[in-house]
């Protein structure tokens, strides 16, 4: 773990809501080793009732490019400051924070849910799973075709399926209702998202035997397991998610209980 | 250079740069941020005689220049810190205090007890101000008549420096800390967290899952300045101040209202190198007004 600065290399607009940034250590420092399922956390400048920092998903690291991708969605003064940052200008960061997701040793069928701007850390981890020589398929969900986001990025990656809840954009409906889950077994499941796909992305995970992770999204103060305030509460009692998680097997939740 | 040393009670500190707890962990949270041989010493994490699993999620909501949280002391009590984690910790080149808390005086004394068999624990502090544990915590704290007892109890069986922390939710908190003083306290510290709320206007739901929390951050501290400020003029004793603190010109504030040493606890979530950036502030202002020890600093306002 450690604090730097970064400088922004772009900033995309993604929709009316979602910006990629991508970002480079000042002075172009080579990055360190980081892992699918780590976040960030980004001090938020020229905002004094701002006081916390954000925590935000590793979605991609360019090696090559010496780069980390953020996807920034805009909800309050916080990230809306983080989202405005132009090209050239400067943010701080904590870094990398939280366990990873496990990569498989085995080949097997492998499918990645994400839901929302929570498919951020599966890009990364899809990356990582081919490079191993696995073929991870991903399965997003969103309102609309314009919320699923970097749909060209995954499928350089492996097969996408997509639901929407207004029908824009492959199966109408949840991530949960869409046929493949039904045509194919996985071996195992990936996810990412609103709470309650999550939990229903479990439930199917674990009535069909499925090993499964999730990486949660719990509101946090310090990020580094100082401050008590992200607690899961798990089989073994409550955990920090930020150093214990953010990503969990849910066979250690208590979810479906 | 300016001398930095300071003293509470018998304890002789490096300088007056310390970390409060429950923001601090047991400092090896922080070791990958700064050299902890730097501080003045550490207030670990609020140990109780039996483990607490805390409160539930949400425990946290941030609010304008600072946050409420709501852990209500989650630990896994004072056995299984001096089986694991003491030992883990008492070679740092610093002073590591533990706060003690309780839900009864039996519990504050037999916490206390047990730490004072440590040999590198030079002293406790006395958390009589938790706002998120059910029974106990601050209601110790906010009567003069309970405040007295625990503080008596406990120093019959804890030889060495004795620290209260105060609460700030009381209508006058200089009748706390004389009280405390009268029945043998070293030190207070001063402020804990004050007793706030916040609401979801779309859900209508509190933000915490206890409905009222402690607020903490920049947003409390001219209350903690000025209540340090009182203190001052109410005991002989030394007061550890805190609230608020973020840079060194906020650790001044401190000092000259009264503050012999001070405390930084919430900013350590966004900078945790603050304390260390913090103490090397103090020192520069000293060199550049020429005061040869910070102890000449405490209480020292300007009125004209």
């Amino acid at each position: 773990m450690k604090v730097c600065d970064f400088t922004i290399r772009s900033n995309t607009r993604l929709n009316d809501r979602n910006h990629l940034l991508k970002i480079s250590p000042v002075g172009n420092e080579p990055l360190p080793e980081m892992y699918p399922g780590q976040f960030v956390q980004i001090r938020v400048d020229n905002s004094p009732l701002v006081f916390l920092r954000r925590p935000i998903s590793i979605n991609f690291v360019d090696y090559q490019q010496n780069e980390v991708w953020l996807l920034i969605q805009r909800v309050g003064e916080g990230t809306t400051k983080i989202s405005a940052l132009s090209a050239g200008e400067n943010m701080n960061l904590m870094f990398p924070l939280g366990n990873s997701f496990t990569l498989p040793d085995n080949k097997g069928n492998f499918l990645l849910i994400g839901g929302g701007v929570g498919t951020a850390p599966l890009l990364f981890l899809g990356k990582k799973m081919k490079e191993k020589g696995l073929k991870p398929e991903f399965l997003l969900g969103g309102r609309s075709e314009k919320d699923i986001l970097q749909r060209v990025d995954f499928e350089r990656l492996g097969t996408l399926y997509c639901t929407t809840e207004d029908g824009s954009l492959g199966e109408k409906g949840f991530v949960t209702q869409h046929p493949i889950l039904q045509e194919k077994k996985y071996d195992f499941i990936y996810t990412c998202g609103p709470k309650p796909m999550m939990v229903a992305v479990a439930r199917y995970a674990q009535q069909n035997g499925i090993s499964c992770e999730a990486s949660l999204e719990n509101l946090m103060a310090c990020g580094f397991g100082a401050c008590l305030c992200c607690i899961e509460k798990t089989i073994r009692g409550n955990v920090c998610a930020c150093t214990e998680g953010p990503v969990f097997n849910i066979k250690e939740l208590t979810w479906l209980d | 250079m300016a001398g930095l040393k300071v003293n509470i009670g018998e304890l002789e500190l490096k300088n007056p740069v310390m970390t409060a707890s429950g923001t601090f962990g047991y400092g090896t949270e922080y070791a990958d941020f700064i050299d902890l041989g730097r501080l003045g010493g550490i207030f670990v994490k609020g140990t109780t005689l039996e483990p607490r699993q805390g409160n539930d999620y949400p425990r946290m909501a941030e609010t304008s220049s600072g946050m409420l949280n709501s852990v209500g002391l989650q630990n896994k009590g004072v056995d299984y810190f001096v089986d694991h984690l003491y030992p883990k910790i008492k070679d740092y080149d610093t002073h590591m205090i533990v706060n003690v808390s309780g839900s009864t005086i039996e519990d504050y004394v037999a916490c206390a007890e047990k730490l004072a068999d440590l040999d590198k624990m030079p002293a406790i502090e006395l958390n009589i101000s938790c706002p998120n544990v059910k029974e106990g915590g601050m209601a110790f704290g906010t009567s003069c008549q309970s405040a007295a007892e625990v503080t008596r109890e406990v120093r019959k069986v804890f030889p060495k420096t004795l620290i209260v922390k105060l609460s700030p939710n009381v209508t006058d908190i200089t009748e706390i800390a004389r009280v405390v003083e009268d029945e043998g306290a070293d030190a207070v510290s001063l402020v804990n967290t004050f007793l706030g709320m916040a609401i979801d206007v779309e859900s209508r739901r509190p933000k915490l899952s206890t409905i009222t929390g402690g607020l903490s951050g920049p947003c409390i501290k001219p209350i903690a300045v000025r209540m340090v400020w009182q203190v001052y003029h109410a005991v002989r004793i030394p007061i550890i101040g805190m609230g608020g603190i973020c840079n060194w010109q906020d650790a001044i504030e401190f000092i000259l209202a009264g503050s012999t040493a001070i405390q930084v606890g919430t900013y350590n979530f966004v900078d945790p190198a603050s304390s260390v950036k913090i103490l090397e502030g103090i020192e520069a202002y000293l060199d550049r007004h020429h005061i040869a020890s910070v102890n000449e600093l405490v209480g020292q306002i300007n009125y004209l």
